[in-house]
């Protein structure tokens, strides 16, 4: 038959079409990717690039810090510095630089995070937290209450968002790191309430009756709370649409940085803040990734960069912000924005951030438990 | 040589195409799907049923595969009918909504997610006519069905589209000439011709349905044994570094999808068989 | 699509003539644009609308400064740049596929085009997370690239495999059954008359099909240039750098910058002008005529 041959020609032709495809996806990829690499650095002098992966809300923080930071590099060194951004939920940005995400420098929601980088990737030293002063956190927030205008459910403190009728939004603790701080902060809260202020009993083994007794408070405070979430979205700006544009529940908790740039950006004539009488200590803390700047040749920029952050300076960009500095004098002069209040720590009544996820956020852990208990 | 393999055919071209199409699914899909695989491998077997069977995870098949069932089955009959209004009628506009159903393509699901939010809140466009009758759809499972089946909208029509053009209509004006009812029309010479690309369009909605992300995370509320599809299930599972979880949540899902576009592709290969062999 | 005037004439053809129920038909007619209609309105025009609402809240001098802005204008050419890439790639394979599965008859059919299919249901969560977990550091080429210093992940080359993995299956599956439909008989007439293999496909095969692959075309665009989850993963999120549209869309949301954020998605939505006007030149060029 005369088709045969024609069959055969054609069958030919297939290892080179498939050489030939592969050859073109592989000079596509090569091309694409060797010009792409989010800048190497090109030694002393010249410019120089840094990758400074970040979570969501320090965006407009870091915009300014950036272009503060190069400017006194610039005077400095003589070099230019170019610092690209990246922003995403803590948890995700940690994991982008766990499987190779060029980082210089990681600046995250929450220790467990870069703990996890450290861990899971050994990106970093192990006493990464102690290399720069105060657990490496430069500013610190806190979590405070955003409600209607006029405050019309009168809600002062935490135990005000148990009152009837009263929706409470929050985002997902699993998948978002500000809505670890929330809950952390309504537990702690309560806990410090049920053994009247005083958490060194946590620490007494005397006091051991009093501490189960006000765990369990604790537990049914932060069950109760969670019935009075409608929605829980994927990440903390989410939840903020979600209360402020979509007219969602009474009350939104967030970070005091968040709460204030959604005043300001949102509108004060909707919605305003509530300051409760106690809370946490959020401390964001930021790492240089020594892999990276190993590789790289950045060390000595990157460690200048993060070390800005706790210069004058760096700290009036912070506060301009919204971010509690740790300059005293400066916090002081911000005094009006940030409202004093009792401030308990995650060491303090969780034991630090990986006891506190084990034991409250991963798989069948107490956040599970207890929406275990509401929905069965 | 392959002559078991198939049936004799004088066109030219199979060993180029089929080996071209295999050799770039491979390389673009089964690879890839075998790391999932592999990773998938790296739980031992009751860690991997232990994780599967979760009542929460069960849960999340049963919202994520109910809603995608539904919002497929809504494309395929608005689909269709928009295919038709859009294939056989003239009026104004026609052009313009045409263009506009490649839509939920093109925004992203992020997009999409966070407009039908605005549109079916309480405070929204149509939420607010809905709400006094207690309908609530936004962060409810009938917002996750109106997410899906928004996404899912163009798969139908465009499948149905061409095939409700080529039927042919001088065949149609034939039958309708030689006095064939109407409905008998539409049941033996439209329904034929069209009811392949409806099945593939039903299937297409539904497998993109059932792992939709972006949109659904905005309207659905996420409570967790209520409004939590899979998807976010594994999301959550990779929050905790946990691959292998995820690789497994995603790996069931991909055998579950498959199992079912294989047997829907099946009934339609059987079904064209059928109708060939009545042909003749 | 139908010329206009084609099927007005064809209409009135129609009504014309004799034994003709007209009422019935119109009836029918109404009732069929109003459920289509009312459809589309609150699934589909709503939210668009909510878009350029949004997007046009603070004016047209606003809006229109949101395309000024460096990064975005970087995400508006990293988009162009992916889809430039894959919907070509989409469309040979696409033809090819077809071209195999359709023409001729061969064991696991079926099963081939259910793997064709697979990309569609696999989660973007998940279509991403495979080339993590084959680029990315712990994954199985992850050292070997870091070696050689090449990047995929975290990088262009990464977003060009995500997207090219999600909209894999589209050009070939719109043009699957639409070729089983029309069967073989005249390509058989072609090849037995002497025609070559590549001239029957060109003046035999593409006329017919050219609706469908023109959907494919136009749906996998869509979907290569609206595709978020897949990309979201592999894309580092680097503004500027490594951002597509739909992914910077998402970053000027998270900083309440909306009417940036839906200037920007309503570019997109550009895209239904442009397919207006391709199906516009497809019908003039050839001529449409209805069978």
């Amino acid at each position: 038959m005369s088709k045969q041959p024609v069959r055969d020609r054609i069958r030919k032709w297939i290892p080179a079409c498939a050489g030939m495809t592969l050859s073109a996806a592989l000079s596509v990829l090569v091309a694409c990717g060797s010009p792409d690499k989010t800048g190497s650095a090109s030694g002393a002098g010249g410019s120089v690039t840094l990758l400074n992966v970040s979570y969501d809300p320090t965006r407009e923080l870091y915009r300014d810090v950036n272009e503060a930071f190069t400017q006194e590099w610039q005077k400095s060194s003589g070099q230019q510095v170019t610092i690209k951004q990246s922003h995403g939920g803590s948890g995700s940005q940690a994991r982008a630089v766990i499987d190779g995400l060029p980082a210089d420098v990681v600046t995250l929601a929450l220790a467990y995070d870069i703990d996890s980088i450290q861990r899971k990737g050994k990106r970093l030293g192990a006493n990464w937290q102690t290399r720069f002063p105060d657990n490496s956190a430069p500013y610190t927030s806190t979590v405070v209450f955003l409600v209607r205008k006029g405050n019309p459910k009168q809600i002062h403190d935490w135990p005000d968002l148990l009152k009837p009728g009263v929706a409470i939004v929050t985002p997902n603790p699993k998948t978002s790191g500000g809505a670890r701080w929330n809950y952390l902060a309504a537990w702690g809260a309560e806990l410090k309430r049920q053994l009247h202020g005083d958490l060194t009993k946590l620490d007494d083994p005397q006091a051991a009756k009093d501490v189960a007794a006000a765990q369990a408070a604790a537990e049914k405070f932060v069950a109760e709370m969670y019935k009075r979430a409608p929605v829980l979205d994927s990440g903390a700006r989410g939840a903020t649409n979600t209360f402020v544009q979509r007219e969602i529940g009474d009350v939104l908790l967030a970070w005091e940085n968040e709460a204030l740039l959604a005043i300001r950006e949102l509108g004060p004539e909707k919605v305003d803040i509530v300051v409760p009488s106690v809370s946490i200590l959020a401390e964001p803390p930021v790492a240089v990734v020594d892999t990276v700047v190993d590789r790289r040749g950045t060390r000595q920029i990157a460690e200048a960069y993060l070390r800005y952050l706790y210069s004058p300076a760096g700290q009036e960009v912070a506060a301009k912000h919204y971010f509690r500095p740790r300059n005293a004098e400066l916090l002081e002069k911000y005094r009006e924005q940030f409202a004093p209040l009792e401030l308990f720590t995650v060491d303090q009544v969780f034991g630090g951030w990986t006891a506190a996820h084990d034991q409250h956020f991963a798989d069948g852990g107490m956040f599970d438990q207890l929406y275990g208990i509401t929905s069965q | 040589m392959n002559g078991t393999f198939r049936t004799p055919s004088i066109l030219p071209g199979f060993g180029l195409t089929l080996g071209f199409s295999t050799f770039f699914l491979s390389a673009i899909v089964l690879i890839p799907l075998a790391a999932l695989v592999t990773k998938t491998a790296t739980m031992g077997w009751d860690d991997l049923v232990r994780v599967l069977t979760e009542p929460r995870a069960v849960a999340s098949y049963k919202l994520s595969f109910g809603a995608a069932l539904l919002a497929a089955t809504l494309n395929s009959v608005f689909g269709f009918i928009i295919a038709w209004t859009l294939t056989r009628y003239e009026f104004p506009g026609r052009k313009l909504i045409d263009a506009l159903i490649d839509m939920p393509f093109a925004l992203p699901t992020a997009v999409s997610g966070i407009a039908l939010t605005a549109v079916f809140a309480e405070n929204g466009w149509i939420g607010q006519y809905l709400a006094p009758y207690g309908i609530k759809v936004a962060y409810t499972w009938i917002g996750i069905v109106v997410a899906l089946t928004l996404i899912g909208l163009p798969f139908v029509v465009r499948s149905v589209q061409p095939a409700l053009m080529e039927v042919q209509r001088d065949l149609e004006d034939a039958a309708e000439t030689l006095g064939a009812a109407r409905f008998t029309v539409f049941r033996r010479i439209i329904l034929p011709t069209v009811a392949p690309a409806i099945a593939t369009g039903f299937t297409m909605a539904f497998a993109r349905a059932v792992g939709e992300y972006g949109s659904v995370i905005f309207i659905a509320g996420n409570l967790p044994m209520k409004t939590e599809i899979t998807p976010l299930l594994i999301v959550i599972k990779l929050e905790q570094f946990d691959y292998a979880g995820a690789a497994a949540l995603g790996f069931a899902m991909l055998v579950l999808s498959f199992v079912m576009l294989l047997s829907i592709n099946l009934l339609q290969t059987w079904g064209r068989r059928r109708q060939v062999v009545a042909g003749r | 699509m139908a010329g206009p005037g084609n099927s007005q004439e064809l209409l009135a053809e129609i009504a014309s003539r004799p034994g003709r129920d007209t009422v019935v038909s119109f009836v029918v007619k109404a009732a069929f644009i109003t459920t289509s209609l009312l459809f589309l309105a609150a699934l589909l025009f709503a939210p668009l609308i909510t878009v350029f609402a949004t997007a046009l809240e603070k004016g047209f001098e606003i809006y229109f400064n949101s395309f000024k802005d460096s990064d975005t204008l970087a995400a508006i050419r990293l988009t162009l740049t992916v889809a430039a890439i894959v919907v070509p790639v989409n469309v040979v394979f696409g033809i090819a596929a077809a071209w195999s599965i359709a023409k001729f008859e061969f064991k696991g059919k079926s099963f081939l085009i259910t793997m064709i299919d697979l990309p569609i249901a696999v989660s973007p969560v998940i279509s991403g997370l495979i080339y993590v977990l084959l680029f990315g550091m712990q994954g199985w080429f992850g050292l070997w690239l870091q070696e050689h210093d090449i990047s995929i992940i975290f990088a262009v080359p990464g977003i060009v495999l995500a997207t090219m993995f999600v909209t894999f299956p589209y050009v070939a599956r719109e043009l699957i059954p639409l070729m089983q439909q029309l069967g073989n008989d005249e390509e058989e007439a072609a090849i037995t008359l002497g025609a070559g293999g590549l001239m029957t496909f060109f003046h035999v095969t593409l006329p017919k099909i050219r609706w469908g692959l023109l959907y494919g075309v136009i749906l996998s665009n869509a979907r290569a240039m609206g595709e978020f989850g897949a990309v979201s993963v592999v894309s580092g999120h680097v503004r500027g750098v490594t951002t597509t549209m739909p992914l910077h869309i998402e970053i000027l949301y998270q900083e309440y910058n909306f009417v940036g954020a839906f200037a920007v998605a309503s570019l997109l939505t550009l895209l239904a002008v442009v397919t207006l006007i391709i199906k516009t030149l497809v019908e003039w060029r050839t001529g449409y005529k209805r069978k």
